[in-house]
C-alpha cells in the first residue's frame, strides 16, 4: 500500500514538472515581446493587424479559406499572389478581370508596407527585399512567432489541419487580433498557456 | 421552339426549386450552345464519378459530400462548405456569375478540364432538384 502510495506520487511529481516544463516554454522570449509592446497598445489595437473591411474580398476570397488581413504580407506579394489565381496553391481560384482588379487594389493599398501596424511593420522588415512570400506562413516573423508549435497541434490536428486556419487557434483572427493570449489550439485547451 | 419546348418540359419535371430566373437563364445559355435537353439523374451520376488529377482521385462529392443537403469541407483548407441544395440553402442557384465562376473554378480542379454546356446543364438540372 505505501509502495503505490509512493509511485502515485512520484509520478503526480512527474506530471507537476512536466506541467512546470511546458510553462517555461510557454514563457519564452516571444512572450516577452508581447509584453514589451505593452497593455496600452494591445488595448488600443494598433498592436493587432487591421481586419478585413471590405466585403467583396471577404466574399470571394473567405469562401475558401478566411480571408487573410492584407497586413499580413508586402503589397509586392499580393501583386504576385493576384496574377496566378489559376493555380493557387495546388486550387483554382480564377475570377472575372474587374473583380480582380479590384480586389488587388484593396489588397496593395492596405499592405503590410502600406498600413500603420506594428504587427505588419514587423511581418515586412522580417522579409528579404529582393523576396515576395506568396504564404503568410512562409515570412520569417510568422516562423519564429509559430517555430515552437509541433506538428500535433496543427497539420496533424484534425480540427486544425494548417497553418492556413489561422482562426481556428487564433480565436479572434477575424478581427485582426492575432495577440497570444486570445490563443486557444483545439484539443490543446490544458496543455497551453 | 421545339428545343425550348423540350427543355422547359426537363425543367418542369426536374421539380425545380431553387431561383427559376437564374436556373433557367443558365439553362437557355447552355441550349444556345448546343444543348438539347438536361438530367438530373445524368448530373447526379457524374456528381460522384472520380477523375485521376494532379496524382488525386477527384469527384464534386470530394468536398461537397454526395448528400447535396449537407454541408462539405473544401478539401485543402478544410473550411466548411455551406450546402448546394437550394431546398435547404436559399442562396444556391440564385446569381448566374456565382454560379459560372464555381463550375469554372471547379470543374478545372475536379476533371482538370472545362465541364461542357452538358455537363453544366445536368449538374444544374441535379443541384436544382436537391
Amino acid at each position: 500500500m505505501k509502495a503505490r502510495h509512493a509511485i502515485i506520487a512520484v509520478l503526480s511529481l512527474a506530471g507537476a514538472s512536466a506541467l512546470f516544463t511546458a510553462a517555461a516554454f510557454g514563457d519564452d522570449e516571444h512572450e516577452g515581446r508581447e509584453h514589451d509592446e505593452g497593455w496600452f497598445s494591445r488595448w488600443s489595437g494598433s498592436h493587432g493587424v487591421a481586419p478585413v473591411t471590405n466585403e467583396q474580398y471577404r466574399a470571394e476570397c473567405g469562401s475558401c479559406h478566411m480571408a487573410y488581413p492584407p497586413g499580413l504580407l508586402p503589397a509586392r506579394s499580393w501583386e504576385t499572389l493576384m496574377t496566378g489565381l489559376a493555380d493557387h496553391f495546388g486550387d483554382n481560384a480564377e475570377l472575372d478581370p474587374d473583380t480582380v482588379a479590384t480586389l488587388r487594389k484593396y489588397l496593395v493599398e492596405n499592405a503590410a508596407d502600406k498600413v500603420d501596424s506594428r504587427r505588419s511593420a514587423k511581418i515586412v522588415r522580417s522579409i528579404a527585399a529582393d523576396k515576395a512570400p506568396l504564404r503568410i506562413s512562409e515570412t520569417p516573423y510568422f516562423q519564429a512567432k509559430h517555430d515552437e508549435i509541433p506538428a500535433r497541434m496543427v497539420k496533424d490536428n484534425p480540427k486544425v489541419k494548417s497553418f492556413a486556419n489561422c482562426a481556428a487557434c487564433h480565436t479572434k483572427a477575424e478581427q485582426g487580433d492575432f495577440n497570444e493570449h486570445n490563443v486557444r489550439i483545439p484539443g490543446f485547451e490544458r496543455a497551453h498557456f | 421552339m421545339n428545343k425550348i419546348l423540350v427543355l422547359l418540359a426537363t425543367l418542369a419535371t426536374g421539380n425545380v426549386l431553387a431561383d427559376d430566373a437564374t436556373v433557367k437563364a443558365l439553362q437557355l445559355d447552355y441550349q444556345t450552345k448546343g444543348v438539347r435537353s438536361v438530367s438530373a439523374d445524368a448530373g447526379k451520376a457524374m456528381w460522384t464519378r472520380e477523375f485521376a488529377n494532379e496524382g488525386e482521385q477527384r469527384s464534386c462529392a470530394t468536398c461537397h459530400t454526395s448528400d447535396l443537403r449537407q454541408g462539405g469541407k473544401h478539401a485543402s483548407t478544410g473550411k466548411a462548405i455551406k450546402p448546394l441544395a437550394p431546398s435547404v440553402n436559399n442562396e444556391r442557384l440564385t446569381r448566374k456569375a456565382e454560379v459560372e465562376k464555381w463550375f469554372s473554378r471547379n470543374c478545372k480542379w475536379t476533371l482538370g478540364r472545362a465541364c461542357t454546356p452538358q455537363e453544366k446543364g445536368d449538374f444544374l438540372a441535379y443541384i436544382a432538384s436537391q
